[in-house]
């Protein structure tokens, strides 16, 4: 053993007699020591060291980040082209939903599956002598058409409370019993009430043209009465038709 | 013996509390920290020499310390800092080496 080793094996030896303040002193400074070099070392390895980086390696890092930003720049907008995209689609299908929808009620309307209110007339028909037969109905209902009557609704008269029908495109008339005629396979009974909606006075001048539906009934010993009304209230449906053999074809 | 107790104290307690470093002593804090090593290595050369004294090691540190935060915030102030710093660390390092020299020709002979 030399001499320096026997020193420093005294200087780390353990002390029984401290000199205090001195080696507070000291005790203090290698706190300070170890607490600034693991404050360092866990500092420096937190941080990405831009701090200490060098220029030209901030300049690097800062081209990347530049061109990163660029690049999700763009990502950024190809995204929000992609979201007005989607956004007019959007609108675009609800426009089309709305039209849809305004065409399933015009066609419910024709086809009498929806009730209908309008102004129009209440058309009359008394059959004294039960001579008003199916064909003399289906001429006024024509000329009622002809006249524009969008929706027909017949029925006995109101007192009756008889059943209503829905005068459609494909309803028919037969002949019944004198007195009545069967309409869609329901048998109406005199007096005759027809609803029609429509401009009131192009119907109304319709039906009392000389040599027309009123004089016509009133040649066979019945009459007609025409009220005109500001709101006829169709209510009788029929049910939805569905095709059996035609389906709709794409028009392109 | 105490200091090397205290070593150990003071690096514990930097990896369990994790202290943050202040904004403005974080320029200094690692000068500090070689200037204090710097200071570390003396005084064991000293020891190993029988000339180590408490009062000129407490004095050797701290004025190391200082000095080195002075010279790196003068170098601040004059716009070269980073080249400062290197310089002192570059200065510190090789004061460390010959200490370190120092001691091994101490202990082994050399």
């Amino acid at each position: 053993m030399n001499e320096p080793r026997d020193r420093l094996v005294v200087a780390l030896r353990p002390r029984r007699r401290l000199r205090t303040r001195a080696q507070a002193a000291i005790a203090a400074l290698f706190v300070l020591l170890g607490l600034g070099v693991a404050v360092q070392v866990h500092s420096n390895a937190q941080f990405d060291g831009l701090s200490t980086a060098r220029e030209a390696d901030l300049v690097g890092i800062l081209d990347d980040l530049t061109a990163r930003n660029e690049r999700l720049a763009g990502e950024q907008r190809d995204l929000q082209a992609t979201r007005d995209l989607l956004a007019s689609g959007t609108g675009q299908s609800t426009a089309a939903l709305a039209e849809a929808r305004r065409r399933a009620d015009t066609l419910g309307i024709l086809v009498g599956t929806v009730p209908a209110v309008g102004g129009g007339i209440v058309v009359t028909v008394s059959d004294d002598k039960g001579k008003v037969d199916a064909a003399m109905i289906l001429d006024a209902v024509e000329e009622l058409r002809d006249a524009g009557a969008e929706v027909l609704q017949m029925a006995s008269a109101p007192s009756d409370g008889g059943p209503a029908v829905r005068v459609v495109a494909s309803t028919s008339f037969l002949d019944g019993a004198p007195g009545s005629v069967v309409v869609d396979g329901r048998v109406l009974r005199a007096p005759y009430t027809i609803l029609a909606i429509g401009d009131a006075r192009t119907m109304s001048a319709a039906l009392r043209i000389p040599g027309g539906v009123v004089e016509s009934l009133r040649g066979l010993g019945g009459d007609a009465t025409i009220v005109e009304s500001s709101t006829v209230s169709v209510t009788a449906l029929r049910p939805a038709p569905t095709p059996q053999y035609a389906q709709p074809a794409l028009i392109h | 013996m105490i200091a090397v107790l205290g070593l150990v104290v003071g690096i514990a307690l930097g990896l369990f509390l994790h202290p943050v470093v202040p904004l403005w002593m974080q320029p200094y804090l690692p000068i500090a920290v070689v200037a204090a090593l710097d200071a570390v290595f003396g005084a064991v050369r000293a020891t190993l020499e029988g000339i180590f004294d408490d009062k000129v090691f407490v004095i050797s540190f701290v004025s190391n310390v200082l000095v080195a935060a002075l010279i790196v915030f003068l170098g601040d102030q004059l716009g070269v800092g980073s080249q400062l710093s290197t310089g002192v660390v570059v200065v510190l390092a090789m004061r460390i080496f010959s200490n370190a020299a120092s001691i091994r020709r101490q202990l082994f002979g050399g």
